[in-house]
């Protein structure tokens, strides 16, 4: 009964795989729930500073903050969020699918990238396409990331902003649509992008107190530390979700391979039997 | 015109209050503001202290922020704190306890001590405080 036997290891090999898998879809599943109440409790917060900054570019300003100017653009940043660790799906490729594609129109047309990489799953792909130019790199934020942990990474992209170094920064994250779905997005953050509400397609300007250097460099700051923030919260519960999915979908599949397989097995065991009662029949018969 | 104004108050950790008001007090970094429907576009820092809304159809409301920023629209008006708080879920003793010790420690100053902290401090719990008293006001009204 060889067969049946090695049969027998595979059942129990894939039948523990699949207690591994369907415990990681439990772990997922209630850091889901937290990563996705950390999400909604700080969105209203980056909505709105997002639409103030947006009416800010609108108005006509009677200081020019640099983040407010558009300039030429011969380098563009790029902020990309990913997870650090895997076994979450098609979500980190899709991702940088959608950042290389950018990239790519960018270089086409000439313009360097600078890269702040967050999570070691962009690092390590984009160490292995080689290349482009990562000026910093943050790793290991965990499952319930700190402004403060992310504010030296978004520090050096708003440096070299304001030394024109880069002429553009984005940020590239998956944006959390409901549990089967997370929607690769790119954002640009800097210069401001201007609300397209219509009542404020007027000269005006803001009062501002104490004065407007003060207000804004305070303001715009923290828009952008809170977009990035918010992007990594955000791309947190995609992945929880998505590897939640994946792993309930490596559980079932391990499941339909358990059931073939212990078909083939009970089919061998029984050839067994069947093949030794002949042989005894026979061997009686020539006595 | 108008006689009421959309406003939003958010805080870092969530939305606080959406709705229409008929005025909004706040305490501005250079000192209170009323703002009614129709003000001129206007950007400020919030120091710590109470928002003082009055909601449409007269009813107040009063909140505590820690500071932020205030950006006004003609049509809207959005308050984006650090953090804020419904007056009501406050506690007057501990405010009033966090007052105290704040003063205690301004005034037995040893070496290592962290001034501007304590100041803070004191400003903060003192500013609450100011809320508290506004929310009295307007029961006994």
């Amino acid at each position: 009964m060889a067969g049946a036997k090695e049969i027998r290891t595979q059942i129990s090999s894939i039948k523990s795989t699949q207690k591994i898998t369907s415990a990681m879809e439990m772990v997922a599943a209630s850091k889901m729930r937290k990563a996705q109440e950390r999400m909604e409790t700080s969105r209203p917060y980056a909505e709105r500073i997002r639409k103030v900054v947006g009416h800010i570019a609108n108005a006509n300003a009677e200081y020019e903050h640099s983040f407010m100017v558009e300039r030429e653009v011969r380098r563009v940043g790029f902020i990309i969020v990913s997870t650090d660790r895997g076994l979450c799906g098609g979500l980190n490729i899709n991702l940088f699918k959608k950042t290389v594609e950018s990239m790519k129109k960018w270089r086409d047309q000439g313009v360097g990238i600078d890269l702040c990489l967050i999570g070691s799953k962009a690092v390590s792909f984009f160490r292995s396409m080689g290349a482009e130019n990562a000026v910093a790199a943050l790793t290991h934020i965990g499952d319930s990331p700190n402004i403060a942990d992310l504010i030296g990474g978004v520090k050096v992209m708003l440096d070299s902003y304001e030394e024109g170094r880069i002429d553009r920064l984005f940020v590239v994250n998956n944006a959390f649509v409901n549990t089967m779905t997370q929607r690769p997005e790119v954002q640009q953050l800097l210069p401001l992008v201007p609300d397209d509400d219509e009542s404020l397609k007027r000269p005006w300007d803001y009062l501002y107190e104490p004065d407007a250097k003060e207000l804004l460099d305070g303001l715009l700051v923290r828009y952008v530390e809170s977009q990035v923030f918010q992007a990594v919260v955000e791309n947190n519960a995609c992945e929880q979700a998505a590897r939640m999915v994946a792993m309930k979908s490596a559980t079932d599949n391990a499941g339909n391979l358990i059931d073939d397989l212990q078909l083939v097995y009970n089919k061998a065991r029984q050839a067994a039997i069947t093949q030794e009662l002949s042989e005894i029949v026979s061997g009686a018969a020539a006595v | 015109m108008a006689s009421t104004v959309e406003c939003d108050i958010v805080s870092a950790e969530r939305e606080i209050f959406k709705g229409q008001v008929e005025m909004l007090i706040a305490t501005g970094i250079l000192g209170d503001l009323g703002i009614t429907p129709g003000h001129t576009p206007l950007l400020t820092e919030l120091r710590p202290g109470p928002i003082r809304l009055v909601i449409e159809g007269g009813e107040e409301e009063v909140f505590y922020v820690s500071g932020g920023f205030l950006e006004v629209q003609p049509n809207q008006i959005k308050i984006l704190a650090d953090t804020a708080l419904r007056a009501d879920d406050m506690n007057e003793a501990a405010a009033e306890e966090a007052r105290r010790q704040a003063e205690k420690a301004l005034e037995n100053q040893s070496g290592e001590f962290d001034y501007s902290r304590a100041a803070t401090q004191l400003a903060e719990a003192a500013a609450q405080l100011r809320t508290l008293q506004a929310v009295r006001k307007k029961l006994g009204k």
